[in-house]
């Protein structure tokens, strides 16, 4: 009976296993059928590289090109800052700061986009519009706001990267009559280096497929990203925007939009999963 | 560059960080508060009162479904990977990729194939069963990992003594390992908990956006991370949207506070 | 020999992946004595030991050759109930592991997972096993508190009684008390001189004077094999073997 009941609960436990398989295969199976026919009826040339995007033509161009610059925007802000600010948690700050700032950091995570986005919309619209002329909904916005939203990520990662670096390497350069700083800057940091740039990889998944905060403050107008301070429309944000409405071709053509989306993060989180394990190596 | 050059990049990197942190609390609180008031909190929602009540129960519910099902789905592949299944067996490998592919994919991308695949194929329309479901497959992966590592974290030992003892896998997991390995469940599930309160993409086409409290599993509502979306995009009720910003906040400073509580045990604790 | 012996191993081989850690062991160890494994580390005696009540099942990629037999029946074969044969081969590890539960729910641990609910039978056992590690006077006033919050020797204790308490035939011992200090260690050996009365009893021990004081029978061990087993006092005082004369006399190992 214990023998029967052992194997039913095997037989559970696989099962539950596999969930996450099947779910990841279920939506594989539905973003890409769902695309791919329109992008191959409508020319994958021409939607991956139109420029135009109307209620009958649909070129993402301007998508890719404006996901990109925005999140290249987010990680040239948001990387020095937070790698700077994980070498401060896990080197020069007292424990008792330490016991403040590490739950900060995770509230920080995990506060809503939502609640960044309005933050932004409030505060940082307003200060582009009065400062540099403008609407104010901008590239500039997205990516002063996604430069803040991926500051845990990037010191989440980074921070325990600096922490396992062996200790020898620091009290070698000690040794050596190196300063702490420099001991840290020149001994510590470079020897976490494959760790940071794990975290700046992931950091780049959070800003390219972040949505709801960004649908907010970016300006939205599907076309050419033509300055800091004029609109912006990402990839993610062409889904949002139009979904409630599309039907027909258009509707495919979002969802194709969602299928280059995914294409994108597969190629950064296949990144991450390399890396990840080179260090492990190492 | 010199080193004190850095360093001052350091402390001023530090500063800014927590700087934004604590003036978005800030301000959020400050222009919020004023606006709890007793209207926002009746039951039945008006466009006069803009109640956030439905949507917090909502929310509410969302929560409990989707842990419902996905504790019980996490903790049980955490089962199989660490104390069933052979470290090498391309099954678990592959549950691996699937598991870390998962925690890859952006909320909107859920959001489209919730749509397509629950509302759409299975005909459920925006309801609270479809975007249960969708949340749910976007919080497997956090209670997996959790799982695994609080499985993990517990030894050897112990189960071997119990082994010894004569007792099975199921009595050695359920009532020696689990006990150990709770407290790191529980924070997996806890943070689980805040990112689908904070949800908003994935849930806005497959819970859709009722204004009223869903009167059925397959009947459309909205969370408060959607009510506050909605609000601010319409413009017309702003401090309203600052006001349900306040109770997200608060909710996220609970659960983090928790969730910082039961590791703060976890390292006291010991083994 | 007019005994049958309690356990007859022959020509055991086993193997973790590609590496053969056990070479063709035969042992026999008989009833109510204390045989004891001595060797360099490294040279088997755990993975021996484990064998006796299939702990290397746990193993991945263990393959095992040649029989174990417990009262004349294989222990090897497909049907046996391994939880049967650990009921009636209990084992103490090398670090103390109570479970992170009351010491009352530690001891009574065993016989619930056999079965036993009844509060007043299972009191029963938790005193008479206690006592038999003899570490009732202990602890009988706090049988509630936390069984990690007691000292490493007092932890051992409990572990024994642990195993005692669903009532084995056969105890097996992994270096019982390498992680404890003198006074907790002779306690244990004084334990092991009055269980032997009533339990058969295998004890690894890298310390030989503690084999020479409490075991009936020692086996040697080398590289996987096992180089001579004899009474205790044949091999302390005359070995057969070179191998045996150096390792007691401290020449390697
Ligand atoms: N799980 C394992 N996997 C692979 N090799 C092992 C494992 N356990 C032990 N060994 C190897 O088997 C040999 C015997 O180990 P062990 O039985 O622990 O020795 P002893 O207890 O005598 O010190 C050693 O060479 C050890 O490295
Ligand atoms: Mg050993």
């Amino acid at each position: 009976m214990n023998e029967t009941k052992e194997k039913i609960m095997h037989g559970v436990f696989l099962l539950a296993a596999v969930t996450s398989i099947i779910s990841l295969i279920l939506i594989v199976v539905f973003i890409f059928t769902g695309g791919l026919p329109m992008m191959l009826d409508y020319g994958v040339f021409d939607f991956i590289f139109g420029t135009t995007w109307n209620q009958t033509t649909f070129g993402i161009l301007p998508m890719i090109v404006g996901s990109i610059l925005v999140t290249i925007g987010a990680i040239v802000l948001g990387v020095p800052i937070g790698v700077s600010t994980a070498i401060f948690m896990a080197e020069f700050c007292p424990p008792k700061l330490y016991s403040f700032l590490k739950p900060a950091v995770n509230l920080m995570a995990g506060i809503p986009s939502i609640v960044y986005g309005f933050f932004a919309l409030r505060i940082i619209v307003p200060w582009i519009r009065n400062s540099f002329g403008g609407p104010g909904n901008s590239m500039l916005a997205a990516i002063l706001l996604l430069g803040v939203m991926i500051l845990p990520t990037i010191i989440a990662l980074s921070e325990s990267a600096i922490r396992s670096v062996p200790r020898s390497y620091y009290s070698g350069s000690i040794a050596l009559g190196a300063t702490q700083e420099r001991s840290i800057f020149n001994v510590l940091v470079p020897a976490a280096k494959s760790g940071i740039f794990s975290s700046v990889v992931l950091g780049v998944g959070r800003a390219i497929g972040e949505t709801m905060a960004v649908v907010m403050v970016a300006g939205n107008q599907p076309i050419m990203p033509r300055g800091l301070t004029q609109g912006v429309r990402t990839l993610t944000t062409n889904i949002v925007l139009e979904m409630a409405y599309a039907s027909g071709q258009h509707r495919e053509a979002l969802i194709a939009t969602g299928v280059v989306l995914f294409v994108f993060i597969m190629i950064i989180n296949t990144t991450f999963l390399i890396v990840k394990s080179r260090g492990g190596e190492s | 560059m010199s080193s004190k050059l850095l360093k001052g990049l350091v402390y001023a990197s530090t500063l800014f960080t927590f700087g934004i942190l604590g003036y978005l609390i800030f301000y959020i609180l400050f222009n919020g508060v004023a606006y709890l008031t007793p209207s926002l909190f009746e039951w039945e929602y008006s466009t006069d009162n803009v109640s956030l009540m439905p949507a917090l129960i909502t929310t509410l519910y969302v929560v409990l479904g989707t842990l419902l099902i996905a504790t019980p789905i996490g903790v049980f592949t955490g089962f199989y990977l660490v104390d069933y299944a052979n470290r090498n067996n391309p099954v678990v490998k592959a549950i691996s990729i699937a598991t870390d592919t998962l925690a890859g994919i952006p909320s909107i991308i859920y959001g489209l194939f919730g749509f397509l695949f629950f509302v759409v194929y299975l005909e459920w329309q925006f309801s609270l069963a479809a975007g249960i479901f969708t949340v749910t497959i976007m919080s497997l992966p956090v209670i997996i990992r959790a799982t695994e590592e609080a499985l993990i974290a517990s030894g050897m030992s112990i189960r071997q003594a119990s082994y010894a003892l004569g007792a099975g896998k199921l009595r050695t997991l359920f009532n020696v390992v689990l006990p150990v390995a709770m407290p790191g469940i529980l924070s997996g599930v806890i943070l689980a908990t805040g990112k689908i309160i904070g949800e908003t993409a994935a849930l806005i086409f497959t819970l859709g956006t009722a204004t009223q409290l869903p009167q059925s599993l397959f009947a459309s509502g909205r969370t408060l991370s959607l009510h506050m979306y909605i609000l601010s995009n319409e413009g017309l009720h702003v401090n309203e949207a600052y006001a349900t910003a306040v109770v997200l906040l608060v909710f996220v400073i609970l659960i983090n506070g928790l969730s910082t509580l039961i590791s703060k045990r976890l390292s006291r604790g010991g083994k | 020999m007019s005994t049958q012996p309690k356990i007859k191993v022959e020509n055991l081989k086993l193997w973790y992946g590609d590496f053969e850690a056990l070479h063709g062991v035969d042992l026999d160890i008989y009833e109510k004595e204390v045989t004891a494994f001595i060797g360099p580390s490294g040279c088997g005696k755990s993975t021996f030991i484990k064998t006796l009540n299939r702990m290397n099942d746990l193993v991945e990629n263990v393959k095992i050759e040649g029989t174990v037999e417990l009262d004349g029946k294989d222990i090897y074969k497909k049907k046996t109930d391994l939880n049967l044969l650990r009921k009636k081969v209990g084992m103490v590890f090398q670090q103390p592991n109570p479970f992170p539960k009351s010491i009352y729910d530690n001891v009574a641990y065993g016989p619930r997972t056999h079965g036993i609910k009844k509060k007043s039978e299972l009191d029963e056992i938790v005193e008479k096993s206690l006592r038999q590690a003899a570490i009732w006077d202990e602890v009988k006033d706090h049988l509630d508190r936390n069984a990690l919050s007691i000292s490493g020797g007092q932890q051992q204790r409990i572990c024994i009684a642990r195993a005692l308490a669903v009532e084995p035939e056969v105890l097996l011992m992994d270096e019982p008390t390498s992680a404890l200090d003198p006074i907790s260690t002779a306690k244990i050996e004084e334990l092991v001189a009055q269980l032997k009365n009533d339990y058969t009893i295998v004890m690894v021990t890298h310390n030989m004077q503690q084999a020479s004081r409490v075991s009936d029978r020692t086996a040697f061990f080398l590289n996987g094999h096992i180089i001579e087993t004899d009474t205790t006092r044949k091999i302390f005082t005359n070995p057969s073997e070179k191998e045996t004369e150096n390792y007691i006399s401290g020449r390697f190992g």
